[in-house]
């Protein structure tokens, strides 16, 4: 596996897109920074950049990544190499690339700009761990989708509509069960459906980190209770690997399966 | 050398294999026949272990072959379409599969044979169809392995490069090595194959030598022979 790791890491180290995925977080770094000379204001302004863009591109690189590849998987798949440690090694290839686009992307400004000096260096972390992992997560998802649709056409718009429906939709609907429930206790379900949401989760521990949580409301200060405590963080990453582990089980399952 | 025993395969509706057997001994060139979608490509890949059956069983070179990937150490496969990844050049990529293989110094060799130096330093994405499957063959044939699958080895190949890998094919065989080819190009089979195998509708329709498959359909060529099997079945 680590074979193959190497060699879809380094392919895609070499491809434009890394660079340019790359220079977007740089350039995206030093701007937030030049514009705004108070780090953990930028810090919020990334975070709602990362939420977003982060799975988008990830779940995007992945499903392309395996149909660019699907003529050099079949001359992987006649050398003698388990199935499963081809695809885990292509899998963590680009989702590897894409963290270390993104972690010296948004890194090399800030340290240049005196982050290790500053008290804004835990919540800077946090931001770029959730990044890895929302990056760990969305290529994951990607690859699962790309495994079961022979059709990249159908491929790329299931992916879509799953980038579309984590980021945008599921917060909707979400506010709409709240909402229509309102007259009952929602605290314990908010609590599980923003876990169940590998983009809330990530939203909501970063926002509570910041210490801005006053804004929320009375939902606010629960979660605070919950996530602000070493046991909700604990709960939260635990939530987070099993986002990452799951899929990448199917990966494996299906892939022992598939005809190519 | 093979043996498959009462093989299916059904993608979806379309029933591809309908209970194939088949045993290959070793040594000698087999050419696998058969109209499009007959399932050439199918049994090649249920070999491979790239195409898991829904029923039966295959054996190579004793070795069953269900969750097993130790087997295809013993296997060179030159698959149909050379795509490889563009941002690779031609000798990396060769580095590199000898690392996922094994070592060999065989690769020098069929280089100069096909005269694919000034291509070393290219990338793989900016060579001609033809470049790219003489890449292929060499990929295939620099592993010393006792089974060689040919899967349309003569795609995009000019008349000196084809000559080349037809004296290859001959050196294989003569080092008592098993091949396998599937082509559409009926005077190639013609020339290099010792017995060839007939697919029909997920069967084996015909096995034997040229002359015999002549002398059943009552042609004088091969080529006829063949078409008139085509015909036959299909009025």
């Amino acid at each position: 596996m680590l074979k193959i790791l190497k060699y879809s890491f380094f392919d895609l180290m070499r491809s434009r897109w890394s660079y340019v995925y790359f220079a977007f977080y740089l350039l995206l770094g030093l701007v937030l920074l030049f514009l705004n000379n108070d780090l953990s204001k930028a810090v919020i302004t990334l975070m709602n950049v990362i939420i977003v863009l982060v799975p988008l591109i990830g779940t995007i690189f992945g499903v392309m990544y395996y149909y660019n590849s699907k003529e050099f998987t079949e001359l992987l798949l006649a050398q003698p190499l388990k199935r499963s440690s081809i695809f885990l090694g292509q899998y963590l290839g680009v989702a590897l690339s894409l963290s270390i686009s993104l972690v010296l992307g948004l890194g090399i400004p800030f340290v240049f700009y005196g982050l290790f000096e500053s008290s804004a260096i835990w919540d800077f972390s946090l931001l770029l761990i959730t990044g890895t992992f929302l990056t760990l997560i969305f290529t994951a998802l990607a690859f699962n989708i790309a495994l079961s649709n022979e059709n990249r056409i159908k491929g790329f718009g299931y992916a879509i509509l799953l980038w579309l429906f984590l980021a945008i939709i599921y917060d909707g609907l979400f506010l709409m069960t709240l909402i229509m429930f309102e007259d009952y206790p929602l605290d314990k379900l908010s609590l599980v459906g923003t876990m169940l949401n590998p983009i809330d989760l990530s939203r909501t521990l970063i926002l509570l980190k910041l210490d801005i949580s006053a804004l929320l409301g009375y939902t606010g200060a629960i979660f605070k209770q919950f996530f602000g405590t070493s046991f909700g963080l604990i709960v939260s990453f635990v939530m987070l690997t099993v986002w990452v582990v799951l899929p990448v089980l199917r990966i494996v399952f299906k892939s022992r399966k598939k005809d190519f | 050398m093979v043996n498959i025993e009462n093989l299916h395969k059904k993608f979806g509706k379309n029933q591809v294999l309908s209970g194939l057997d088949l045993t290959i001994n070793e040594g000698g060139i087999f050419a696998v026949l058969g109209p499009n979608g007959s399932g050439k490509t199918t049994l090649i890949k249920s070999i491979l272990g790239m195409v898991i059956p829904n029923k039966g069983v295959i054996n190579v070179l004793g070795e069953n072959i269900k969750k097993n990937s130790n087997y295809r150490h013993k296997i060179d496969y030159l698959p149909q379409i050379a795509n490889f990844p563009s941002n690779l050049k031609v000798k990396e990529l060769i580095k590199m599969i000898k690392d996922l293989r094994k070592n060999t110094n065989e690769d020098q060799r069929l280089i100069e044979l096909f005269k694919l130096e000034p291509f070393l330093d290219k990338k793989l994405g900016n060579l001609s169809g033809g470049t790219k499957q003489k890449v292929n063959i060499v990929l295939t044939f620099m592993f010393d392995s006792p089974l060689i699958i040919l899967d349309e080895p003569t795609t995009g190949l000019d008349p000196i490069s084809l000559i080349r890998l037809k004296d290859l094919i001959q050196a294989e065989k003569a080092k008592g090595k098993t091949i396998l080819i599937t082509s559409h190009i009926m005077s190639f089979v013609e020339e290099v194959s010792d017995e060839i195998v007939f697919l029909l509708e997920g069967k084996i329709y015909f096995r034997g030598s040229i002359s015999e498959l002549k002398t059943k359909t009552n042609q004088p060529d091969f080529e006829h022979a063949i078409a008139s099997i085509l015909t036959d079945n299909h009025a």
